[in-house]
C-alpha cells in the first residue's frame, strides 16, 4: 500500500452510499453528509437500490454469503462518479476488501474499478472538495472518537480532526488512549460480550473524563456502542455523527 | 461447545480480577510508550519494517535449502543437529542427550519452544530437574504457571504478589517488595544452579545458515550462563527461525529489541558457532541444535497463512492489542497469546481446539500496524474465521469447518438473500420502522451494558427521496 | 532414527516452487560519522543503560584502572596474563602495593569454577571493536581471555579502542568480514545485566555483571 493517496478533481456528480446502520438508526447523519456535499455545488445521487456493504458476513467468515451483497452495490453504482461513504468501516470494506471478495473471479476487474471510486466522507470533503467551514455554533468542547478502520484502514484520522479544527468555536479535547478500539467490532460485540463491555466501559470513561459536551465520530457503529454505554450508565456527553455535527454548526437555518 | 465455554469462563475471571487488569494495563501502557520512543522517525521505522519483512520472507521462501545449509555448517563447526517433526520427538532427543551424559540437572534460558514442548513436565516425569533462570520464567515456575506474555512471562503479577511468592518458597530470605532486592535474591538462588547444572538449555532468536551460528537476544545474562557454564548446551528452535546471511541479523535485531521493549539493543547479543575448541578454557564441550517442526511445515503450505511464520516473537502485537490488555495472556488458553497466538496456535493445534481465538478480535488493526515484519495479522485472523466455518473441504488448515453451525450458516444465507435484493431490503427496513415501538429494550448481552439502539421513523432511503436526491 | 529430516524437507520443498522469490537489496545504509561523533554516540548510548564510561588514553588507561580498582575496593581483579592488556596492568600494579590482588588462572575454567563463581570481585578484558550507533562492545573471547571473564564476576571492566568503533552492527559484520568465519562465541555487550520482568521496572545486576565499566581509549 502506498503512503500517498491520489484524489480526483472536484466532480460534478457523486454517489452517496448511506450504509445500513445509518439507514436504519441514524438517517439524519446520512442526510447531513449529503447536504454538506450538495452545498459545495455538486449533485448528490442516492441510488435507492443500495443495501449493505456486506461487511457483517465477510468479517464473520461467511465469505460465500458475501459476493451477492457486494455485487448488488457494484450494480447500484454503475457510472464512474466517486462514491462517498460516511463511515470508515464501510468505506474500508468497499475500498480494500471488495477486491479480495472477488479475487480471481471473472467480475474482479469490474469490482476493482468500483473500489477505486470509494472515498470516506471526511477525506472527500478535505481533499477533493477542499471544503471551508464557517462555525455558526456556540462555543463547545468536543471529543472525537475515530474508528479503527477510519484511522488504520482508510488513514483519515487527520481529516476528521482537521474538519473539526476548522470550527472556530469548537475546542477539540483529547481522551487518553484515543487510538484504542472502543470494543464494537461488529459481531465481536455479540460473540465476546464481556470483553466488548470492558472495552467500551474504558472508552466511555476516558471520553467522560475530558469534560467534553459532545462526542463526535465518523462511524455509527462506534457511536452506537459508546453512547449506548454512556446512556446506560448515565455518564458522558451526547454523541453525534461527524456529518451531523458539521452540518448543524455550519448550516444557516432558514426557518 | 466445550472449548468456548471454558474460554468465556477464563475471560470472565480475568475481567473480574481488578489486580490483573491493572497489572496488564500499566505494563502494556509502558511497553507501548517505550516502543514509540524507540522509533521517533516514522519514515525510518516504515523502511526498516519493509526490510525486516523482506529478510524474513526471503528466508522462508528458501527455507528448505537454508536448513540444509545450516545443518552442514553447524556440523562442520562441531554442533550436533537434530530434527524433530513432533514435540514428542524433540522431548526424546533432549532426554537422550541428558541420559547419554547421565545428567539430571538442567538450567534453562528463556525458550518459548521449550514451553511449546512442555519440556519441563516431560523431563521431570523422567526424574530430571529443570530450573528456569530467566527471572520472569523463574517466578512463574515457582508458582506452577505458564507465561502470560512471550517476552515478559510474569507480567500478570504485581511486585507484592511476587514478594509473597518468594517468601513462601524461600522463607530463609528476608521479605522484600523492593524490585532490585528481589532481583538480587534470584541472582543468589540461581547462581548455584548455574554452577551445578550439567546441561544448559536455550532457545534461539535467529539461526544463520551462512555460518551455522545460533543467535540469542537477552538482558539478564542467564542466556549466556546457560550456554557457557554447563558442559553441554542444547538449543531448541522452530525450523522457521533460520536466516540466510549474517548480515540479515542487524536489521532484525534492531526491529526486535525496539519493538519488544524500546531498547536500541539488548544487553547481550550472543552468537554461538561451535562448542569449546582445543585450547579454549571455557564454554560447553558439546553443543546440540534441535530443529522442531510441530506443524510449521504444514502452515508453510498455505500461500497466505505462511506469512505468520515471519514472526520474530517481539510481543508488540500483544502489547498493542486492546483485547489482550483487557484479559491478559492466560485467558487465551494457548501458549502464545494475543494476535499472533490467535493466528499461530489454531493452525498448530487445530481450529477445533482454538477456533475461538480468531474471533476474539475487533480487527482494529493495531497489531498489524506495529508488527516489525509486517505480518498482516488482521487479514490472517480474518482468513481463519473463514477456515473455521467453510464447508467445502478444500483448504488444508487443521480443523477446517469445525465451528460451522447450521443455525449460524442459515442466518447468513438469509441475510445475504435479503441484502442482495433491494426491494426485500427496503420492505424490511420499512417494516422495522413501522414496528419500532415494539423493539425490545433488552437485546441479550448488548443491553447488559448499553441502551438498545433506536430505529428511526424514516430510513435514509425515504429521507433522500423526500429531500429530492436523485436515484441515478 | 526417525525420518524427521527427510519428511520436513520434503514438505517444505513440495511448496517452495509456489513461493514468490523476494527481491532483496542488502545495501544497508550507514551514517556518515566522524570518529568524534562515533565516540559521542557510543558513550551516550552506553551511559543510558548505566554503563560507566571513562575516556582514557593509550598510555594512562592502566593508571585509571588502578584508581578505579582502589576506589571501588575490589578485593581482587581477574585478568589474562597472556592477553593484550597484561603488560600495562602488571606495570601499573607494580607501582602501588595497596591495589587489589591480581588473579590469574591459566587452566580450564572447570578446574577453578567455584572460585570463579563465588570469590572473584571483578574481571578485566579487552574487546575486539564496538558499535557507535547502539553503544555496544564486540567481544570475540579467546583462549587467553575466556568468555566467563565478561560474565561471571559481579564487575566487568572492558577496554575499548575508539579507533575500532564501527558506525553500525551491519558495518562491523561487513567491514570485519564475519561471514568468512565466526569464532566459537561472539558477543555484543551494551551494559550491566538487567531485567524488567517484575512490573516492567528495570533492575540491574541479574545473572551477569552488576556493574560494567568501560575504559575508552581515544
Amino acid at each position: 500500500m502506498s503512503l500517498v493517496k491520489h484524489y480526483p478533481d472536484k466532480p460534478q456528480k457523486v454517489y452517496f452510499f448511506g450504509t445500513c446502520l445509518i439507514d436504519m438508526l441514524y438517517p439524519e447523519a446520512g442526510l447531513a453528509g449529503m447536504q454538506l456535499l450538495k452545498r459545495e455545488g455538486i449533485q448528490v445521487i442516492f441510488p435507492q437500490n443500495q443495501t449493505c456493504c456486506g461487511q457483517p458476513a465477510w468479517n464473520s467468515g461467511y465469505r460465500d454469503e458475501t459476493p451477492a451483497v457486494v455485487m448488488n452495490q457494484v450494480r447500484s453504482f454503475p457510472k464512474d462518479y466517486p462514491i462517498v461513504v460516511p463511515s470508515g468501516s464501510c468505506a474500508g470494506m468497499m475500498r480494500h476488501h471488495y477486491p479480495e471478495v472477488f479475487k480471481d473471479k471473472p467480475e474482479s476487474d469490474l469490482v476493482n474499478a468500483f473500489s477505486e471510486r470509494v472515498f470516506e466522507l471526511t477525506e472527500f470533503l478535505v481533499h477533493v472538495l477542499k471544503i471551508e467551514l464557517k462555525d455558526l455554533g456556540a462555543p463547545t468542547k468536543v471529543a472525537l472518537h475515530t474508528s479503527c478502520s477510519a484511522r488504520r484502514e482508510m488513514g483519515v484520522a487527520d481529516e476528521h480532526e482537521s474538519l473539526l479544527r476548522q470550527l472556530g468555536n469548537v475546542q477539540l479535547v483529547e481522551q487518553v488512549r484515543k487510538a484504542e478500539c472502543c470494543g464494537f467490532g461488529g459481531t465481536f460485540a455479540v460473540k465476546h460480550p464481556d470483553i466488548s463491555a470492558a472495552m467500551v466501559a474504558d472508552k466511555a470513561q476516558a471520553i467522560t473524563e475530558t469534560g467534553a459536551e459532545q462526542l463526535v465520530s465518523g462511524d455509527c457503529g462506534c457511536l452506537m456502542n459508546i453512547t449506548g454505554h454512556m446512556e446506560h450508565k448515565g455518564i458522558g456527553p451526547k454523541g453525534q455523527h461527524i456529518a451531523s455535527f458539521l452540518w448543524e454548526r455550519t448550516h444557516a437555518s432558514d426557518s | 461447545m466445550h472449548q468456548t465455554a471454558e474460554f468465556h469462563k477464563r475471560v470472565k475471571d480475568a475481567l473480574n480480577n481488578s489486580q490483573l487488569r491493572s497489572n496488564f494495563r500499566v505494563a502494556m501502557d509502558g511497553l507501548m510508550e517505550k516502543r514509540s520512543n524507540a522509533f521517533p522517525d516514522k519514515q525510518f521505522l516504515e523502511e526498516l519494517r519493509i526490510t525486516g519483512s523482506k529478510l524474513r520472507a526471503n528466508a522462508l521462501v528458501k527455507q528448505a535449502d537454508l536448513l540444509e545449509q545450516l545443518e552442514a555448517n553447524c556440523t562442520r563447526n562441531g554442533i550436533k543437529v537434530h530434527w524433530a517433526e513432533t514435540i514428542e520427538e524433540a522431548n526424546h532427543i533432549v532426554l537422550g542427550i541428558m541420559d547419554s551424559h547421565n545428567a539430571t540437572r538442567m538450567i534453562k534460558g528463556k525458550s518459548m519452544v521449550s514451553e511449546e514442548m512442555e519440556l519441563n513436565h516431560f523431563l521431570e516425569a523422567h526424574g530430571k530437574e529443570c530450573v528456569e533462570s530467566d527471572l520472569g520464567e523463574y517466578i512463574i515456575q515457582l508458582d506452577h504457571e505458564t507465561p502470560s506474555h512471550i517476552i515478559a512471562p510474569a507480567i500478570h503479577k504485581s511486585k507484592q504478589e511476587i514478594a509473597k511468592l518468594f517468601q513462601s518458597k524461600h522463607p530463609d530470605i528476608p521479605y522484600s517488595e523492593d524490585i532490585e532486592t528481589m532481583t538480587r535474591s534470584a541472582r543468589q538462588i540461581l547462581r548455584s544452579k548455574f554452577y551445578d547444572a550439567e546441561i544448559g538449555l536455550s532457545g534461539v532468536n535467529f539461526a544463520v545458515a551462512e555460518t551455522g551460528t545460533i543467535c540469542l537476544v537477552e538482558n539478564e545474562g542467564n542466556g549466556r550462563m546457560c550456554t557457557t557454564a554447563p558442559p553441554v548446551h542444547i538449543a531448541v528452535t522452530g525450523i522457521e527461525k533460520v536466516l540466510e546471511k549474517l548480515e540479515d541479523v542487524p536489521p532484525l535485531l534492531k526491529l526486535l529489541t525496539r519493538s519488544a521493549s524500546g531498547q536500541h539493543i539488548s544487553t547481550y547479543f550472543n552468537m554461538i558457532t561451535s562448542p569449546r575448541k582445543p585450547g579454549e578454557k571455557d564454554g560447553p564441550k558439546e553443543v546440540h541444535l534441535v530443529l522442531l517442526d510441530n506443524q510449521r511445515s504444514k502452515i508453510y503450505e498455505d500461500e497466505e497463512l505462511f506469512d505468520s511464520l515471519r514472526c520474530i516473537r517481539c510481543g508488540a502485537c500483544m502489547n498493542h492489542c486492546p483485547v489482550y490488555t483487557k484479559i491478559g495472556g492466560h485467558a487465551y488458553g494457548s501458549l502464545i497469546p494475543g494476535p499472533i497466538g490467535s493466528v499461530i496456535e489454531p493452525q498448530k493445534f487445530g481450529l477445533d481446539k482454538f477456533g475461538i481465538l480468531p474471533t476474539n478480535s475487533t480487527l482494529c488493526g493495531a497489531c498489524g500496524e506495529v508488527c516489525p515484519v509486517k505480518i498482516p495479522l488482521p487479514k490472517l485472523l480474518h482468513r481463519l474465521r473463514y477456515e473455521q466455518v467453510r464447508n467445502d473441504h478444500t483448504g488444508a488448515t487443521n480443523g477446517q469447518g469445525s465451528r460451522r453451525s447450521a443455525k449460524e450458516a442459515m442466518i447468513w444465507k438469509l441475510w445475504s438473500w435479503a441484502h442482495a435484493r433491494p426491494a426485500v431490503y427496503r420492505t424490511g427496513t420499512k417494516v422495522a420502522a413501522l414496528f419500532r415501538g415494539l423493539m425490545p429494550n433488552k437485546m441479550g448481552p448488548w443491553t447488559r451494558v448499553r441502551t438498545a439502539p433506536k430505529i428511526a421513523p424514516k430510513s435514509l432511503h425515504e429521507l433522500a427521496r423526500e429531500e429530492g436526491f436523485d436515484n441515478e | 532414527m526417525s525420518n524427521a529430516r527427510a519428511n520436513i524437507l520434503a514438505r517444505l520443498r513440495a511448496r517452495t516452487a509456489e513461493k514468490t522469490p523476494v527481491d532483496l537489496d542488502r545495501g544497508f545504509e550507514s551514517p556518515d560519522w566522524s570518529k568524534e561523533e562515533r565516540i559521542e554516540h557510543f558513550c551516550k548510548a552506553m551511559r543510558s543503560v548505566k554503563t560507566e564510561v571513562h575516556l582514557v588514553s593509550a598510555t594512562d588507561w592502566a593508571n585509571k584502572l588502578a584508581e578505579l580498582a582502589k576506589a571501588k575496593a575490589f578485593k581482587n581483579l581477574l585478568y589474562a596474563p597472556a592477553g593484550p592488556l597484561a603488560t600495562q596492568i602488571e606495570a601499573a600494579w607494580k607501582k602501588d602495593s595497596e591495589l587489589p590482588v591480581l588473579v590469574t588462572r591459566e587452566v580450564d575454567v572447570d578446574g577453578w569454577k567455584e572460585e570463579l563463581f563465588f570469590d572473584i570481585d571483578a574481571a578485566i578484558t579487552s574487546t575486539r571493536s564496538g558499535i557507535a550507533e547502539v553503544g555496544a562492545m564486540i567481544l570475540w573471547p579467546t583462549p587467553e581471555e575466556p568468555r566467563t571473564f565478561s560474565l561471571v564476576p559481579p564487575v566487568h571492566i572492558a577496554v575499548v579502542e575508539a579507533d575500532k568503533l564501527h558506525n553500525t552492527f551491519s558495518d562491523a559484520i561487513i567491514n570485519e568480514k564475519w561471514y568468512e568465519g565466526m569464532p566459537t562465541n561472539s558477543l555484543l555487550i551494551s551494559g550491566p545485566s538487567k531485567s524488567a520482568d517484575i512490573e516492567q521496572t528495570l533492575a540491574y545486576g541479574v545473572h551477569g555483571p552488576v556493574e560494567l565499566i568501560v575504559l575508552l581509549i581515544q
